[in-house]
């Protein structure tokens, strides 16, 4: 065991802080989400440009080729230095690596430079309405048709859906095959006339997530990643991917709220003593710091792992369960400590300052986006701890 | 940045897995608990003869000078088997006298630990006080040449078997006390862990010469910390077995038709004490770890890892009896054995919420 860092991991967190002190792009503009995400791809190209992009692509496609240790460094980093984030996360975190290892020679050279690049932004299109936790029952269709696959059907919870240029498309193309093998992974292009995107509009206001409506989009064969047939297991690539890589981030945003929480409890008094002196308050506080801290360390022992067998395991579901619930019950707390004032609007006079609030209610998500928890715990129950299925 | 135990780690862990599944099983550890001192004269001639009470006692002492990962390896196996007898009295009696002793000290008493011929542990708490070193209340008084000791420490584990104490005094001293020594009376404190068995030490008007005390304000923290760890790590031993069981018991016992680790009820239970053991775990060795490599951040460390070890430890014990339904409760099933030394670790040397108050000093909250 060596927690430490190596010296060309030193290096490397180093060399990325002293490029964040003359690159820092200082926060994107606020109350406006179309010039906000101009300023995110803007961002990206700089990004880009200074080698920071794709960090876990090989070199030879554009990225760094930056082990998990530097990839977990950067992570840790951008949140450390409070650096948004660039435009087209879910190309970069998702749709990048399945081109790598499932796409061919032809689709490696026409999509992964515009993804590194933020020219091009990617959506992923897999849950439908009648398709969540049980994504394989998805009935999207597309149905053969000259050179090509004509697909009709509605997906949701679809990030950045109104921005993109290309959807990780996952539809049934033979509806007669076991609903695992019937599915096909497709690169569908967004900027077409069957294609109609409307945002949703969840319980914070904002409208992170759209809708897809397609009737008769038109797909051609080249776009297919992975072979016909193939979609369910290109799609868990994806998956496997998005828990992996936003998993330091996650850590690093979760040790900055408890660090805010500990000051807000500071700074407020009731009945003579600030929320940090309450005995019940501080005892609170002090198991989600341990419990933030054990999610770190057992990030970094999953790392290990995955060094020494290739590819996240299913253990990988533990530490994301675990991260929704200590986010949750920070953010009860901290509404709690802030009292009958946590419930006046951001920004109100009389409000205590801090998003509280909005974290509050952003974080009711966590448990259900990616994987919800009570799924993760089918997850670890039969494949890690190798109970049978119920079904 | 690098989480595997080195080979030799690995080796160590094989090899107190096997040669304590070898040695203990159920009916070995229930003749124990029913013993007056659960103290094999056998067993413990061959745990000596592994090295393990010198675990991390210097070479010079006769030790294997190892480290605090190895520590927290072993302690997870001994926990893993339910170890009976007195491997950790003589562990914390060792790492007190290796921290702060005197090198006439541990020539006198750690060398003979080390090599299993003196059996030492250690006597810190007063009775009707708590776990804090601030706690201790016992003053001794200056006589001729040495001290007089007058008190009763509580929680003293395999008194009876002991030949020394290491007993604690105000201003974290210690000072060692012979078991024979006049003034001194050992009386048994039946407790809830059979397995291990506890004392009270009185001591009246005991004498003891200057060159029996050691220690001091600050000098007993690095034993402390290790002794937070190897409990952590015990804890984690103890709720990886009741989790096995429980999972075992799922897969074969059948309601309904089915397996109950089908239902969901039941195996979402298992998950969450696999989420606790595995926590558990990554704390103990981060701690173990800090303890080596990282001083200024061990406190933290290993106050965190009693705190959550200790929830983990009581709380996996008790989800498994809950998923072993009624047989889970009865004297005939292993299970309450692990349950009742899963509360004994998690008490000692400061429980959760104890800790947990360490961890908010530290962490500046």
């Amino acid at each position: 065991m060596d927690l430490t860092l190596s010296p060309s991991e030193e290096a490397f967190r180093d060399e990325l802080r002293s490029w964040l002190e003359s690159n820092h792009p200082g926060q994107p503009p606020k109350d406006d989400d179309a010039r906000a995400f101009q300023w995110r791809r803007q961002w990206q190209s700089q990004l880009h440009k200074g080698g920071w992009a794709g960090l876990s692509w090989p070199k030879e496609y554009g990225g760094r080729g930056a082990t998990l240790i530097e990839q977990a460094i950067f992570s840790e980093e951008m949140v450390r230095g409070n650096v948004p984030a660039p435009a087209n996360v879910l190309g970069l975190v998702m749709g990048g690596p399945v081109v790598i290892h499932h796409g061919t020679e032809e689709q490696k050279q026409r999509y992964l430079e515009p993804i590194l690049s933020a020219e091009e932004i990617w959506c992923q299109g897999f849950s439908e309405p009648d398709a969540g936790s049980d994504l394989a029952s998805l009935k999207t269709r597309a149905v053969k048709r000259d050179g090509g696959w004509v697909v009709t059907g509605q997906k949701v919870w679809t990030t950045l859906a109104h921005e993109a240029k290309w959807c990780m498309l996952v539809a049934r193309t033979d509806a007669d095959a076991p609903k695992h093998q019937g599915l096909t992974y497709f690169l569908m292009d967004m900027e077409q006339d069957g294609v109609d995107v409307k945002p949703l509009v969840q319980i914070t206001g904002e409208s992170e997530f759209n809708e897809i409506f397609m009737d008769e989009a038109y797909i051609p064969d080249e776009n297919i990643v992975g072979g016909v047939g193939n979609g369910w297991g290109v799609a868990i690539t994806t998956l496997m991917n998005e828990r992996a890589g936003l998993a330091f981030a996650a850590q690093a945003a979760l040790k900055t709220h408890i660090n805010d929480a500990i000051s807000l409890a500071k700074s407020i008094s009731h009945d003579g003593r600030t929320a940090a002196e309450d005995p019940l308050t501080r005892d609170r506080l002090a198991q989600l710091f341990i419990e933030a801290e054990i999610f770190r360390v057992t990030n970094y022992r999953g790392l290990t792992k995955i060094m020494k067998n290739g590819v996240p395991g299913p253990e990988g579901s533990l530490g994301k369960w675990q991260w929704a619930e200590v986010n949750q019950r920070l953010m009860e707390l901290a509404l709690e400590i802030e009292g009958p004032y946590g419930q006046f609007a951001e920004g109100s006079d009389y409000a205590l300052g801090g998003d509280w609030q909005y974290q509050f209610l952003r974080t009711r998500a966590n448990s259900i986006e990616g994987g919800t928890t009570d799924i993760l715990k089918n997850i670890v129950a039969e494949r890690v701890l190798g109970l049978p299925k119920l079904r | 940045m690098n989480f595997d135990l080195t080979d030799e780690q690995q080796m160590l862990q094989a090899a107190a897995r096997d040669f304590l599944a070898a040695r203990l099983n159920s009916e070995k550890i229930r003749a124990l608990a029913e013993t007056d001192d659960a103290f094999s004269e056998d067993l413990w001639k061959e745990i000596c003869d592994l090295g393990w009470p010198g675990l991390m006692v210097g070479a010079d002492s006769g030790g294997q000078e190892l480290g605090t990962i190895e520590l927290a390896v072993l302690f997870e196996q001994l926990g893993y088997a339910l170890t009976p007898g007195p491997v950790l009295s003589n562990t914390l009696a060792a790492l007190a006298l290796q921290t702060a002793g005197t090198d006439a000290q541990r020539e006198r008493w750690l060398a003979p630990l080390a090599a299993g011929e003196l059996r030492g542990t250690l006597a810190l708490w007063d009775r009707g006080h708590g776990w804090s070193a601030a706690d201790v209340t016992l003053e001794p008084e200056s006589s001729n040449g040495g001290v007089t000791l007058n008190g009763e420490k509580l929680f003293v584990l395999d008194a009876a078997r002991a030949d020394f104490f290491v007993v604690g005094a105000k201003g974290d001293r210690r000072f060692i006390v012979e078991r024979d020594a006049p003034g001194v009376t050992v009386t048994p404190t039946p407790t809830l862990d059979a397995t291990r068995k506890q004392y009270a030490v009185k001591l009246d008007g005991v004498k003891v010469d200057d060159d029996a005390a050691f220690g001091g304000d600050g000098q007993m923290e690095d034993a402390r910390i290790r002794a937070y760890v190897a409990l952590a790590a015990e804890l984690t031993g103890i709720a990886q077995r009741a989790l096995e069981m429980a999972v075992d018991y799922a897969k074969e016992r059948k309601q309904f038709n089915r397996p109950i680790g089908a239902y969901q009820a039941v195996s979402h239970r298992c998950a969450q004490m696999l989420l606790e053991t595995e926590g558990a775990r990554s704390a103990s060795y981060y701690a173990a770890w800090a303890a080596d490599n990282e001083p200024e951040t061990a406190p933290l460390a290993a106050s965190m890892a009693k705190a959550y070890a200790s929830d983990a430890g009581t709380r996996v014990t008790g989800a498994s009896l809950q998923v072993h339904g009624g047989i889970g409760f009865t004297w005939e099933h292993d299970l309450h054995l692990f349950l009742k030394r899963a509360q004994s670790d998690a008490v000692m040397f400061g429980d959760s919420r104890w800790h947990r108050e360490r961890v908010a000093q530290l962490a500046g909250i």
